[in-house]
């Protein structure tokens, strides 16, 4: 047995981050296909100050962070509808309303307790959270697979979905909280700022080579299983924060990726001019 | 004959601006109706009002017999809309996936795909002649053949009406002609109604055995027994319409090729 193994916390960190793994790019795909990401990132940022607040008030800061995300989804959605020409500046509004509060509400808790939803402390999981996280990953699946054709529908076409009886309001609205619900407990986990790069990353590598939605969708989450456990292992062998070389494992493939597409292409133009 | 739509004095406004005022025709089944007139007029609005995507200021619309605000058998009704065509170029799924994704206008959002799925999308892209492109990625295809993947995405699911708001924008003049043909075909063939927004004028007179027309002096019905002159056109848009007439040379292949016109 590789000695990695031999340590309960690295075992928990492995199921959780698998777990966590399967189920964001699961969200990720349907908002990067909106053309949502920096969504993703907002409501992280909001679920950062949730969890400032909690921390501040003695709530439990994972119960408060999803609350503080489901209204900043809602209230992104709101602001979107208002400025429907530049959709985008609800985003960063409410980007900015997450910092902002964050910042103040962190004057009012431990750092040490609030920097670990910043980066996540995968390593050291509680029972209590690996539960929640499994609890979590098998809702989030179900409902996934329940609605994964009136999702890929809708985010392909709104209007075309809504005439085929699809009830786009609703399933927009669980959609919404299924994002805010995994995006505050897998900032936990995985931490905050990650969580948004774990949404968007596996998606836009699997796009380079999928030939489906199907494939996009199974491909998305196959490198996101690769990112985390490539990254736990990079981290307990290099002694680096795990959120870290998860990222940046996630970012050297993109790259690696983009580059061989584009070295294809480029070899596949010679060919038609010769 | 049976009425399959009609609109009762339907006006609707936007923004405190009147967009349709009065508004009444209706559609009988079989119908080929063509929708014309200059822009801003409120043909997609009034397609819209159709399909109970807005709502109206006042009047009424009835579909199948039933008051568009109790009708609930939506999966008669196809829709192709303008947006068709100005979709997400990079997104990455099959003409089978999105034709067949239509097929839950039959089954419901929960519903268990049909067992003759496969089958069902098949003879729906073979309706519109992409049945060898089942497997291509959308995004791949040309405007004119992601315009017929879009109407089978329509026909996948059996409509007897079908909207469709300007269907040749961004498309080259070839595939707008074999798109007509189509679309004539669908309706003689297959007995599917078709409404159809569109500003080409001298294809719409050919192929519609009805037109509707939205302009400065409000709606008027046009009979096609009669012509379409430049003179009315021009009253209709409210500046000078020069008439070009429409060959139609997709229709006068099929004529030679194989001894039927669209």
């Amino acid at each position: 047995m590789l000695e990695i193994f031999r340590y309960g916390f690295m075992n928990n960190a492995f199921i959780v981050g698998i777990l966590i793994a399967v189920i964001i790019p699961c969200i990720g795909v349907v908002v990067v296909l909106k053309r949502l990401s920096a969504t993703g990132d907002a409501l992280s940022h909001a679920s950062l100050a949730g969890v400032a607040a909690g921390l501040a008030f003695g709530v439990n800061p994972i119960f408060s962070a999803v609350i503080f995300t489901v209204m900043a989804a809602l209230g992104i959605e709101r602001i979107r509808k208002s400025i429907p020409k530049y959709g985008e500046i609800s985003t960063a509004v409410i980007m900015s309303v997450g910092v902002g509060l964050a910042a103040i509400f962190s004057g009012f808790a431990k750092s040490a307790n609030f920097n670990s939803f910043l980066f996540g402390s995968i390593v050291a999981i509680t029972p209590f959270e690996l539960y929640l996280v499994i609890g979590l990953s098998i809702v989030v699946l179900t409902l996934f697979i329940f609605l994964f054709r009136a999702l890929f529908y809708m985010t392909f076409d709104e209007e075309s979905a809504k005439l085929a009886g699809i009830p786009v309001t609703l399933v927009g609205g669980v959609f919404t909280i299924l994002t805010a619900v995994t995006i505050s407990i897998s900032a936990r986990v995985v931490g905050a700022l990650v969580v948004s790069s774990m949404m968007v990353l596996p998606v836009a590598v699997s796009m380079q080579m999928a030939k489906s939605y199907k494939q996009t969708v199974l491909y998305s989450v196959l490198f996101s299983v690769f990112f985390v456990v490539a990254g736990l292992f990079l981290s307990y062998y290099l002694d680096l924060k795990p959120g870290g070389t998860i990222v940046m494992t996630g970012v050297v493939t993109l790259i690696v990726t983009l580059c061989v597409k584009a070295l294809n292409g480029n070899g596949r133009r010679k060919k038609g001019e010769a | 004959m049976e009425h399959i739509l009609e609109v009762v004095d339907l006006s609707f406004s936007y923004q405190g601006k009147p967009i349709l005022k009065d508004v009444g025709f209706t559609v009988d089944k079989g119908d080929f109706l063509g929708i014309i007139g200059p822009n801003g007029s409120g043909k997609s609005t009034l397609v819209k009002l159709m399909l109970k995507l807005l709502t109206p200021a006042k009047g009424e619309i009835r579909i199948f017999g039933t008051d568009i605000q109790r009708f609930d058998e939506w999966y008669r009704v196809g829709y192709v809309s303008q947006k068709a065509n100005s979709f997400n170029g990079d997104f990455p799924a099959t003409v089978n996936e999105i034709v067949g994704a239509n097929l839950m206008a039959r089954t419901g959002i929960f519903g268990r795909k049909p067992k003759d799925y496969q089958e069902k999308v098949y003879h729906a892209l073979k309706k519109v002649g992409m049945q060898e492109y089942g497997n291509q990625l959308i995004g791949r295809l040309s405007g004119g053949q992601q315009q017929r993947v879009f109407i089978a995405r329509v026909l996948v699911s059996d409509p007897e009406i079908m909207f469709l708001d300007e269907p040749t924008v961004g498309i080259d003049v070839k595939s707008e002609e074999a798109l007509y043909c189509l679309l004539a075909r669908l309706n003689e063939e297959l007995g599917i109604t078709i409404v159809m927004v569109t500003h080409d004028i001298g294809a719409i007179t050919v192929h519609a055995n009805k037109l509707v027309c939205l302009g400065e002096d409000g709606l008027v019905v046009h009979d096609v027994h009669e012509p379409m002159t430049e003179e009315k056109l021009s009253k209709l848009y409210g500046y000078g319409v020069h008439l070009h007439g429409h060959n139609c040379l997709g229709c006068e292949h099929r004529k030679e090729t194989e001894g039927r016109s669209c």
